[in-house]
């Protein structure tokens, strides 16, 4: 087990690594590092200080070691519009993303797997028929498109729901959070709702797969034979079985719901890292979108290491596996 | 069994290509969807004859015709049935005209992805060993991050343009094309005829293109459908995020976005009917390629 983690701890430094070469090549060698890096409003001395101070004038594996020292300290650059590190303007819009992005797993998790449950279990009712084709819609509709469209039906036509920002946020544990107050849920609903869309219609894929698949197995033809109740056996035996799968899978979904988020922030003026990233590219305040990239790829590295290590905890094949190889 | 060859002998002399487009014939969503689609790339393709407007052309553009309601005249006379945007342009051009750039960025960049994954792919399953190793763990590096994320990470270094968008695009989307390849390509090298090919001495160029390849077009073509309306749909994210097009080459997403402020203050119509030109397109394509993974899928077959 130990070694299966050292692994995968390795694999995701050698990872992080490779990301970090395409990053610092992408800003550094396609992209002009003085354009990008430096505000265009600097002057010529100011210019020739970051050239210094970047290091621009070194060979290139010493500038990459140079990005990768600074990188290692924390120091991604400075904000030109906001003239604070990078690094901690992501930091400090990260809790609102992470915020939008769990409620959003939340609703999925309490929409999808009660409906895929029904529909696997009543496959020939006209409901279950409905509810897979809302789930191909869900697949098929453009994130962005279905914000709109929540704005246009929930704020402007009936007037029930803002559509910006966060409203009243309350600091809870240190955090602010717009889950405290009532006036931030009446916030959080249409953002969490249009970055869920996606996930609903895979839980409900999933669960009812699932389902579909487990009513057919012995596990369950026994239990019927034992004399159990319908609500035994769906409730107790067949969702205990595949929920493992179907909450893996969401729990890994989490990772693209916080790339995601982007859209939504967007759409909802969110003031998550998302909307922090587009404002950047759009403002070309570079040193953030590199703080952003770099910061995404740790996530993703680290959320995919977490998931295969719970695998390998849920599913022993899969650590046998790996080591045959 | 013999009954039913006899009642249709026509059935013996059918050629794959008309099985499987009878096959394709039997759903009527498919068809309806296939119907929808190709008038969608009739009409885009028309564009320059049957829209009362080009709006692109500044001569013909009059911003006092600006966010007029569907259905309102237009200056110059004409009918604008779907109301004109903040810039006076005539909606049912714009979306014709939109519908343009969208397509052929989403097939351009699906064409050169397939390629690429094609011959990436089909390499990692023919020549097997490290390489194949090196390919597979770049793919799986790849597909952990979700498409819409790596795209936007390389506008955001690239920046505008139609080239960059299809640059990122095509970078965003191989991997799906190379993973398909290689497995249906490991699944087909072991088959017997791959051998007798190779007994009957045909290089190993003959082999792999002529024969093996055929062979894995199937899934191929669904993953092709299924990843352009994916492009479509991202490169419009991209663009409606400001990201994507320029406002020069206004794709759907571009007209979205510059409806997007007129939304809250009620005027519809601006970012509504583009969005619907776009979830239509998307829409088809997408029934199709299902259908097509049904009818091309032999493990399905009864």
């Amino acid at each position: 087990m130990s070694t299966f983690i050292i692994r995968r701890l390795l694999q995701a430094i050698l990872v992080m690594a490779l990301m970090s070469v395409i990053v610092f090549f992408g800003v550094n060698v396609i992209g002009d590092p003085v354009h990008m890096l430096v505000s265009p409003e600097a002057d010529q001395a100011e210019i020739e200080a970051a050239i210094r101070r970047l290091g621009l004038d070194k060979p290139i594996w010493e500038q990459y070691l140079l990005f990768v020292k600074n990188a290692m300290q924390g120091d991604l650059g400075k904000s030109f519009i906001f003239g604070e590190p990078a690094l901690k303007l992501i930091f400090h819009h990260m809790p609102a993303t992470l915020e939008l992005a769990f409620s959003a797993l939340f609703l999925a998790v309490l929409i999808g797997i009660p409906l895929g449950l029904f529909a696997g279990l009543n496959p020939d009712s006209p409901i279950s028929k409905g509810i897979m084709a809302g789930s191909i819609f869900g697949f098929s509709l453009p994130t962005f498109w279905v914000g709109l469209m929540l704005i246009l039906v929930f704020s402007v036509e009936l007037g029930w729901l803002p559509s910006t920002g966060r409203g009243e946020t309350r600091s809870v544990l240190g955090f602010e959070t717009s889950l405290a107050t009532v006036d931030g849920l009446k916030h959080i609903i249409l953002p969490a709702l249009n970055l869920a869309l996606l996930k609903i219609s895979l839980a409900v894929r999933l669960t009812r797969a699932g389902v579909r698949e487990a009513m057919g197995q012995d596990y369950v033809k026994f239990a019927r034979a034992k004399g159990l109740s319908t609500n035994r056996i769906i409730f107790v035996h067949v969702l205990k079985n595949i929920m493992i799968p179907v909450v893996t899978v969401m729990g890994l979904e989490l990772g693209s719901l916080i790339g995601f988020s982007v859209v939504t922030e967007k759409i909802f003026a969110w003031p998550g890292m998302g909307k922090l990233l587009i404002d950047a590219i759009l403002q070309l305040d570079r040193p953030v979108v590199v703080a952003y990239l770099m910061i995404i790829v740790v996530f993703f590295v680290l959320i995919n290491m977490i998931v295969d290590i719970l695998y390998s905890i849920l599913d022993p094949r899969v650590r046998l596996q790996d080591q045959g190889a | 069994m013999t009954d039913m060859t006899a009642a249709k002998p026509a059935v013996r002399v059918e050629t794959p290509f008309q099985r499987f487009r009878a096959e394709f014939f039997e759903s009527r969503i498919a068809t309806a969807a296939l119907i929808v689609f190709s008038s969608i790339v009739v009409l885009a393709l028309l564009a320059p004859w049957i829209t009362p407007q080009n709006p692109y052309d500044l001569g013909q553009v009059d911003v006092l015709d600006g966010r007029l309601p569907p259905g309102s005249e237009a200056f110059a006379g004409y009918t604008m049935w779907l109301g004109s945007d903040g810039s006076g342009r005539d909606l049912y051009s714009a979306i014709l005209y939109g519908l343009r750039i969208s397509l052929s960025v989403g097939v351009a960049s699906g064409i050169i992805a397939l390629a690429i994954g094609m011959m990436i792919g089909l390499i990692a399953a023919y020549m097997g060993g490290r390489i194949e190793a090196v390919i597979m763990r770049l793919v799986d590096l790849q597909l952990s991050f979700p498409a819409s994320l790596v795209a936007l990470m390389l506008v955001a270094i690239l920046g505008k343009g139609v080239d960059k968008i299809i640059l990122a695009l095509v970078v965003a989307q191989w991997a799906y094309y190379a993973r398909t390849v290689r497995g249906t390509a490991l699944v087909e090298r072991r088959k017997e005829y791959v051998e007798a090919a190779q007994c009957l001495g045909l290089s190993q160029t003959q082999v792999v293109f002529r024969h093996i390849l055929p062979n894995c077009l199937a899934p191929l073509i669904v993953v092709g459908t299924v990843q352009t309306a994916h492009a479509i749909s991202l490169e419009a994210t991209l663009s409606f995020l400001g990201v994507g097009l320029p406002q020069t080459q206004p794709s759907l997403g571009v007209l979205i976005a510059n409806g997007f402020e007129y939304l809250l203050s009620g005027r519809y119509w601006i970012s509504v009917f583009p969005g619907l030109a776009l979830l239509t397109t998307v829409m088809s394509i997408n029934l199709v390629g299902d259908h097509l993974r049904d009818v091309l899928n032999p493990r399905l077959k009864k």
